[in-house]
């Protein structure tokens, strides 16, 4: 069973939502990466989604694009990120590992030696944010073959029936882009967020993650209403942005700004 | 290749936009059912008599189409081969093709109920053509440029603004055309519902490469009857200078079947090849995915986007449109490069032998006609897509002269 499953599986068993932050590879510094991932997975994330810096990226806000600008100032490539994950691996071999980006650094390397490398270091699925269904044929059947799950998004535009279509592509889990825009950049409206769901739901039979546009302990637990997991990145990169200067506290302050998320989410999961 | 070309106009692209294994549909999924209705309206007009005949009506009265064939007879007995002739897009009303594709666009938009347009620009051209047909529709347009760009062409920025535009410069990345195309993109994500955005190129995802393209045809299919007239047969060769690809595919594409023209599209050598400081992807870049397409683009071997260099805005850019990257591997055009200084020249010699200022991007087409046209005999014609005039450019090349305004 692939570890995304049997992440959701638990948690559903539990009663609980999952916690999923967002960080960029090599953002401020490469040798901090792992070192957060671990303090974020202490601090309760259950799932970690790892940004694969890209020098255009179109569907983000100024704060992911600067992560994106440091990492690669860094020259964090592909590769590297694929190292972080091996070397995360070597310490925790439960929590999975999504990776997020774009489709170009994806090309470059080639899908099947992409595949092989990532299931290698341990790697759980990929959401490559500017390949729709209608591009990912011959991508999906490569890492379905890798055991890999295909992450997709679902945006307030997408109709019932492209929703569907999607469906038939997911793996893992489907990401629900929770307002019209780009990351970090509008806060979320909750009961939008749960009618969309609700028809989603009717389609699939996966998980369903929101992101973009959580910020905080009560938006996270807002959301932890109507949804099977939450996912946070901007804050947390904001975050990053400003220890740039003092890494060593970075660690403890990426966690305890997690932690409020987890606490909040708990509560609210208590009530269900 | 006979036996492709005959097909080719009922091929490409296909029905999701592929131009082979170019093209395609690669942006976020909040866009996912905006380009969609794009496509559909443009599905539904593009052959409506109604939206055709406007269309026709603004390019007569508007744009001041047809554009002249002009023989330039001094040019050509200077370089001593080829006949030289002349499109001549820089008559076009705001002064470049660019404005072809945005009166289509423009009224798509109005059709579509759009109540805001957005654009990016690299040399202004597009910006100017596109704030020029939003103030005719009276709607709210907003046009991203590259910092750098924001400088270098401050005259069409001033243009944009007299006509009621507002110009955003964008501070991120290289700071020229393809950070406008990102940020305009991000705008459109965040506004999908009343934002129209116009591309300026044939790039983006299905159906702008076709959509523009088909917008531009009609410098092609101009000159293809206006050459049959006045000298009684095709040319042999044609020359476009290579952005995004616009200008060069609007003339190309009318000729692709009829395999004895020759076709080249010039791009931006900048410093040299060899410097790596250019912006010819499709001489020395690699396929990938870029800006919503597969083509060929300049990047890294990690996939990561390269900096571009030219001495014109609008060669600045690091990808090209997916039908010129088909167009190369199918052999049915070759794509070469010329170098700033072989623009420059061509510039200069253009200005003085023919009383002509062409644009710093068209020089770039011009330089290589000073290359193929003396391997060519007098009775044979070369026919230069000159795509715009170069009132935009005193700036660049005065200050290269030690000048300032
Ligand atoms: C006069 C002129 N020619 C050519 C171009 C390049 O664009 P394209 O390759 O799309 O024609 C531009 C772009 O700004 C331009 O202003």
């Amino acid at each position: 069973m692939s570890r995304i499953k049997a992440c959701f599986d638990k948690l559903k068993a539990d009663g609980q939502t999952a916690l999923i932050p967002y960080i960029t590879g090599g953002d401020p510094e490469p040798w901090v990466t792992v070192p957060m991932l671990h303090a974020l997975v202490d601090s309760g994330a259950d799932i970690l989604e790892l940004g694969v810096p890209f020098s255009d990226p179109m569907s983000d806000g100024p704060v992911i694009q600067k992560a994106c600008e440091r990492a690669l100032k860094n020259d964090v490539t592909l590769n590297h990120v694929l190292d972080m994950v091996a070397l995360f691996r070597e310490k925790d071999n439960e929590t999975p590992v999504v990776l997020m980006g774009y489709a170009n650094p994806l090309e470059a390397m080639g899908y099947k030696v992409f595949a092989e490398k990532a299931q290698r270091a341990g790697v759980d699925g990929v959401l490559t944010v500017d390949m729709p269904p209608e591009e990912s044929d011959e991508f999906l059947s490569i890492m379905d073959a890798h055991n890999i799950d295909s992450i997709f998004l679902v945006a307030p535009t997408t109709s019932p029936e492209r929703m569907a279509k999607i469906a038939q592509y997911a793996r893992g889990f489907i990401y629900y882009v929770s307002i019209k825009g780009v990351t970090g950049t509008a806060t979320l409206d909750v009961s939008e967020v749960a009618e969309k769901l609700a028809l989603l739901k009717e389609r699939t039979d996966l998980p369903l993650g929101v992101g973009f546009g959580i910020r905080d302990g009560k938006s996270a637990a807002a959301v932890s209403q109507v949804a099977d997991a939450v996912v946070v990145g901007s804050t947390l990169v904001r975050c990053i942005e400003e220890h740039a200067d003092r890494l060593e506290e970075l660690p403890a302050a990426l966690a305890g700004l997690l932690a409020e998320m987890r606490h909040a989410i708990n509560a609210q999961d208590m009530t269900k | 290749m006979a036996e492709q070309l005959d097909n080719y106009y009922d091929t490409y692209p296909d029905d999701d936009g592929h131009f082979g294994i170019y093209g395609g549909r690669f942006v976020g999924e909040t866009l996912m059912e905006a380009i969609y209705a794009l496509e559909e309206a443009y599905n539904r007009y593009k052959d409506d008599p109604e939206f055709q005949a406007e269309m026709d009506k603004d390019l007569a009265d508007f744009v001041g189409r047809p554009s002249p064939l002009y023989h330039a007879e001094n040019w050509s007995k200077q370089l001593g081969g080829a006949q030289i002739y002349l499109k001549r897009e820089d008559l076009n009303h705001t002064g470049a093709h660019k404005v072809n594709n945005t009166i289509g666009q423009a009224l798509l938009a109005k059709r579509m109920g759009k109540t805001r347009i957005i654009a990016e620009t690299g040399a202004g051209q597009h910006g100017v053509a596109t704030a020029t047909v939003a103030a005719r529709l009276g709607i709210e347009c907003v046009v991203y440029m590259g910092a750098e760009d924001v400088q270098r062409q401050a005259q069409n920025v001033y243009r944009m603004k007299l006509l009621g535009a507002t110009v955003v410069p964008v501070e991120s990345g290289s700071r020229t055309l393809k950070d406008a195309l990102n940020e305009a993109l991000r705008d459109w994500v965040t506004n999908v519902d009343d934002t129209f955005y116009i591309i300026g190129t044939v790039a983006g995802p299905h159906p702008y490469p076709e959509m523009v393209r088909d917008f531009q045809t009609i410098i092609g299919r101009e000159a293809r009857n206006q050459i049959l007239k006045s000298a009684g047969k095709l040319p042999d060769a044609l020359i476009a200078c290579i952005g995004g690809g616009s200008n060069a595919i609007g003339l190309f594409h009318p000729f692709i079947a009829d395999e004895d023209v020759a076709i080249y599209g010039v791009e931006g050598a900048g410093h040299g090849i060899e410097t790596g400081e250019h912006s010819a992807p499709l001489c020395a870049g690699s396929p990938g995915v870029l800006h919503g397409n597969r083509t060929y683009l300049m990047q890294d071997e990690n996939g990561q986007i390269i900096e571009t260099h030219s001495i014109s805005a609008g060669l600045d850019y690091p990808g090209v449109g997916p039908e010129h990257a088909l167009l190369k591997d199918l052999g049915r055009a070759q794509y070469v490069s010329v170098t700033d200084d072989e623009a420059l020249q061509a510039f200069h010699d253009l200005t003085r032998i023919e009383g002509i200022i062409p644009a710093l991007e068209s020089s770039h087409a011009l330089a290589y006609a000073t290359k193929l046209a003396p391997t060519m005999s007098p009775d044979q014609i070369l026919l230069v897509n000159l795509s715009g005039r170069g009132d935009k450019d005193m700036h660049t090349v005065a200050a290269l002269a030690g000048l300032s305004f």
